[in-house]
């Protein structure tokens, strides 16, 4: 049970389960962004879930097509924010007014005016590096390992090609039957990935 | 893949001229900026590094010299406590604020021309705030001591006094560092990635591997990914405008006269941008040619970045005539006197060059071909740096040399100390941003493939589904 869900959880970040016999998944590639999207919007509505698109940057859209939803990240650069800034207006009253107050021209100890750079700081700072950390989060990363690695014609997944990667953990993944949807799509070329160090290229 | 793409499409009547000339295809982006961190550097680098080297060692041996003997080697003295390592400091957090504003504010107001400069242009505000960071940290005199700033828990059971504009400044600049930072290596990790993908030996692959985090530009990674850009933005454009308005109120919350204005923060912030904008300039306009990738940092980004320059230094300009009116119109003795003084007394010389540089050259950029004109941009863009660097030092050292006791008076002079540490900082300035254009792409390679309209999938259907919402 705790293991589905980590491994549902994992799927949401594109780290997926390989089959028993190795298999990690089919690689195919798209000849450009238009084709790629297409044959995304075809994926999803043939009910597969355990799907991703690698292109050398953010296609508009592609969300849509793929059935994702809003990114989770903004919920957690609030908390980071909400977090700056009570430690910020914690920290200046708790030094100036609780453990070692100072008597500065009959000043208030701790008055919120002039707090409020400091909190201003504070808050962005922590939304910040609360925002990047759960990007990163989110995403599963840092990910050393990856079985899409072994595939050659992916180095190019960040240069000027546009892949689709359907994951064998799927539930509706065949080996054939996939490989011909893919195929249908208009993909270019497809590859079945294996997690045992090696990649092979099925050409039509 | 230059095969898969339509080349050969005409632009409609009236449409923006392309963010990128010479029909350039995504892999010749990648090739054109992944290629410089590959080959051997040209030689004008190596001259440059040899330059800037030596520039950084003089820095090092001033700072040995100046915590050996303390900060009595300087000019400062009473009453110009705050002499020219003040000076450098406000101008080095000057220059620091084109990156972030590039990245963040342009990036808000959906400029897609700043992909081409944003990625060298953030790595310049690091060096800059760097170089900030340096001298109010040495200035404190007994440097070791520095961490008293911040608030850790020490001996003496005692806290910063948080109340105090100079500890707001700690925060302002460190906060700025920090964000300015993580913004460029969420921006540089597909790149990282794509020069991962290139590398032939297995140094590089592991090196440049373990800084990409294993990205492979997955859609539901870019979607995060996208979205935290986004907020960074959202969180990096108010934090922008603060720094210096932070650092104005160094300054602004003081009772010197000439110090003690409202106008202070907007002020800064738009001197700020104008002297920053004017160091990009100067770097690109050096290594687009060196590096010849004049079809990415096209001729039109450079006018748009002299626009910018026109209309920030004319908002300076408008303050430093503000200042005097306002002076004026207070019917206060001691500001009245303080700006009569600065127009006409011992540093004259001082405000008449900063009057020059900044108010005056920019105006030539209301014509059009002088904002193209690639000689005319290089000196005015030096030009209005050292206008800048003389209004900081306007500011700090005339205001204090005749303060409200005639019998304190006195004239500042810098040493030998003084000059040649500010000389070193453009040294570590220069050695960082050199080794930067070296090992790192210095165009955001995904950013600028993105701009091109072969990357909207809308380009390959609208041949055949005209109008199909997708």
């Amino acid at each position: 049970m705790l293991k589905k869900i980590i491994q549902q959880i994992k799927a949401t970040m594109g780290v997926y389960e390989s089959r028993p016999d190795g298999v990690y998944g089919l690689l195919a590639e798209y000849p450009n962004p238009g084709v790629l999207i297409d044959a995304a919007r075809k994926v999803h509505s043939a009910g597969y879930r355990h799907f991703d698109t690698h292109t050398p940057f953010p296609i508009h859209g592609m969300d849509r097509a793929m059935g994702l939803g809003q990114s989770k990240v903004g919920y957690i650069t609030l908390i980071g924010g909400i977090c700056g800034l009570g430690l910020a207006t914690w920290l200046q009253w708790w030094t100036s007014a609780v453990d070692y107050p100072i008597n500065i021209s009959g000043k208030p100890f701790f008055a919120i005016e002039p707090s409020i750079p400091i909190m201003f700081e504070l808050t962005v700072l922590f939304s910040a590096l609360f925002a990047v950390g759960g990007m990163f989060l989110l995403n599963g990363l840092p990910r050393p390992y990856n079985p899409l690695f072994y595939s050659r014609a992916f180095t190019r997944a960040s240069d000027d090609a546009f892949f689709l990667h359907i994951a064998a953990s799927d539930k509706n993944f065949d080996l054939e039957e996939t490989e011909s949807m893919l195929r249908e799509a208009g993909a270019k070329g497809v590859e079945v990935v294996h997690d045992h160090g090696y990649s092979e290229l099925h050409t039509a | 893949m230059a095969s898969s793409t339509n080349k050969t499409v005409t632009l409609p009547a009236g449409a923006d001229p392309p963010l990128v000339t010479g029909n350039l295809g995504f892999h010749d982006i990648t090739q054109l900026v992944s290629y410089h961190t590959e080959k051997r550097p040209p030689s004008a680098w190596y001259m440059a590094i040899a330059v800037s080297s030596t520039l950084l060692c003089v820095l090092l041996i001033m700072i040995a010299y100046l915590v050996w003997n303390g900060i009595g080697v300087w000019g400062n003295n009473n009453p110009v406590g705050w002499g020219w390592p003040i000076v450098n400091f406000v101008f080095w957090v000057g220059i620091g604020h084109a990156g972030t504003l590039i990245s963040a504010i342009l990036f808000l107001f959906r400029q897609r021309w700043r992909t081409a400069i944003n990625r060298s242009a953030e790595a310049m505000t690091l060096f800059a705030v760097i170089c900030a960071l340096l001298f109010p940290t040495i200035h404190v005199g007994r440097i070791w001591v520095i961490y008293w700033t911040l608030p850790i828990p020490n001996q003496m059971e005692m806290w910063p006094q948080f109340k105090s504009p100079l500890l707001w400044d700690v925060f302002a600049v460190s906060v700025y560092f920090i964000v300015s930072l993580v913004f460029w290596y969420v921006g540089l990790v597909p790149d990282l990635a794509t020069l991962r993908d290139r590398a032939r030996n297995a140094l590089r692959r592991r090196v440049t591997g373990f800084f990409a985090l294993g990205w492979t530009g997955a859609n539901r990674h870019w979607r995060n990914y996208e979205k935290t850009y986004l907020l960074l933005a959202a969180l990096a454009t108010p934090l922008v405008l603060s720094v210096h308005s932070v650092v104005s109120f160094d300054f602004a919350v003081s009772i010197i006269p000439g110090w003690h204005t409202t106008i202070f923060p907007p002020y800064f912030v738009a001197g700020a941008i104008f002297s920053g904008f004017a160091m990009v300039m100067t770097l690109m306009i050096l290594a687009r040619k060196i590096y010849g990738i004049q079809n990415i940092i096209t001729m039109d980004h450079l006018e748009k970045m002299a626009i910018i320059i026109l209309l920030t230094g004319s908002m300076v300009g408008f303050a430093y005539i503000t200042e005097f009116f306002i002076a004026w119109y207070s019917q206060v003795e001691y500001e009245q006197y303080a700006f009569l003084n600065r127009a006409t007394g011992p540093y004259a010389w001082a405000y008449w060059t900063m009057m020059s540089c900044n108010l005056l050259f920019p105006q030539f950029f209301w014509i059009k071909r002088l904002r193209r004109s690639i000689p005319f941009l290089f000196i005015t863009s030096i030009i209005v740096n050292i206008g800048m660097w003389f209004e900081r030092f306007v500011i700090t050292v005339i205001s204090l040399h005749r303060d409200f006791l005639p019998s304190s008076w006195d004239y500042f002079n810098p040493t030998i100390v003084d000059v040649l540490t500010f000389a070193g900082s453009f040294g570590l300035f220069m050695t960082l941003f050199l080794i930067f254009l070296r090992y790192l792409p210095m165009v955001a390679i995904a950013e600028v493939k993105m701009v091109l309209p072969e990357s909207d999938p809308h380009y390959y259907h609208k041949h055949d589904s005209e109008g199909e919402e997708h």
